[in-house]
């Protein structure tokens, strides 16, 4: 019965990891212990394959589990298992919104929360930016203008120019452009 | 195109275009949701963007099912969050079968460096759009809360759910208190 084994495994990290992708991690760190489904080496593989192909981590992290483990079966089943208990709770969280929509402490909580929402969006641009454009070990070593990504940031400078010249075009066109360019330049 | 059936195309090209977390779906939705389909504002997703992350789950996963449920009711939620997983199902599945090395490709490696540089761009206009709507319009107040947000995650770290929960407690003081005040006035 590994099948349902693993929806209720995924279930779980479902319903307890709270946050983004990479909070899936220590909770698969966790199964690999207990279930002996995967080596802790398999699953640093698998977040470097999880993270450099497209789509949600913590998706991409259970369908990976789930294939190695249990085959495509496994891989569906797991994926299942991890999105099953969200829906349910995004489903009862949506409705009561909708219910509460005009209400002024409801208008009043939004208020607060969509600056902090934003303030949350721009602390990960600031962490992108310093894992994109910065090299701290450089900086140790030989300063200021070594530690900055040269490369790295006129490419971000042309992109930035590309996305204000062409305000219709599709984000998708600027990431291949940054696929293409990072291939071509050995980014 | 029949509802349901747009909501899985769509949020299935919106997954297959999501690399990294879940902030690297912004652009992308923002894009195919608000500005081509008119589903939501940008306000809504900037709400269940914060509600995604204190409820459990992937963040990409919570705002599908947010969308999704905003347009088509319940079956909508499960369809658009069906059709964000499909791509990673499939791409996943491939990788793993047939492609073990693929992490470790120099040409993976190098446009994944490109590909996380135009990311960076996007979200910083996203950044930017979100900061003219959410923040600066909205008085002091508001201009603090999001200094005060941003440093205490960015060079603190101090998790997102925390800060979520106090800006809601801040936003009911604050809020409440300016509605008194038009009222008595």
């Amino acid at each position: 019965m590994i099948l349902l084994r693993l929806f209720f495994e995924f279930f779980k990290t479902g319903l307890f990891a709270i946050g983004g992708g990479l909070a899936t991690l220590p909770f698969l760190r966790e199964m690999s212990e207990t279930t002996g489904w995967f080596t802790q080496t398999e699953l640093l593989d698998m977040v470097a394959v999880s993270e450099s192909t497209p789509g949600p981590i913590g998706v991409n992290m259970a369908t990976y589990v789930g294939f190695t483990t249990a085959g495509i079966p496994g891989a569906v089943i797991a994926t299942l298992g991890l999105i099953t208990p969200s829906v349910i709770i995004v489903l009862i969280v949506a409705g009561f919104l909708k219910r509460f929509k005009d209400s002024k402490v409801v208008a009043a909580v939004f208020g607060g929360l969509r600056p902090a929402s934003t303030a949350l969006i721009a602390a990960v641009l600031l962490s992108l930016v310093v894992m994109n454009f910065w090299n701290q070990t450089l900086f140790d070593a030989q300063g200021l203008f070594a530690a900055l990504k040269w490369k790295h940031l006129l490419l971000a400078g042309v992109i930035f120019a590309g996305t204000k010249v062409f305000k219709k075009w599709h984000p998708a066109i600027f990431l291949l452009a940054g696929a293409a360019a990072g291939i071509v330049f050995s980014l | 195109m029949n509802l349901y059936l747009d909501l899985f195309c769509t949020f299935a090209r919106i997954g297959g275009l999501t690399f990294g977390g879940g902030y690297a779906m912004l652009p992308i939705l923002e894009k195919e949701v608000v500005e081509n389909k008119g589903w939501c504002s940008e306000e809504d997703l900037t709400d269940y963007y914060a509600i995604g992350q204190c409820t459990p789950g992937v963040i990409a996963v919570n705002t599908a099912t947010f969308v999704g449920e905003k347009k088509a009711g319940k079956p909508g939620g499960i369809v658009a969050t069906l059709g964000v997983v499909a791509p990673s199902l499939v791409i996943i599945t491939v990788i793993a079968a047939f492609l073990r090395n693929f992490a470790d490709n120099p040409y993976v490696i190098h446009a994944f460096s490109g590909i996380r540089v135009a990311v960076t761009v996007l979200v910083l206009n996203t950044v930017i759009k979100l900061l003219k709507s959410n923040v600066l319009k909205k008085g002091l107040p508001t201009l603090i809360l999001f200094c005060l947000v941003l440093a205490a995650s960015f060079f603190l770290g101090i998790s997102s759910i925390a800060l979520v929960v106090a800006a809601m407690i801040w936003g009911l003081f604050f809020g409440l208190a300016i509605h008194k005040k038009e009222v008595s006035a």
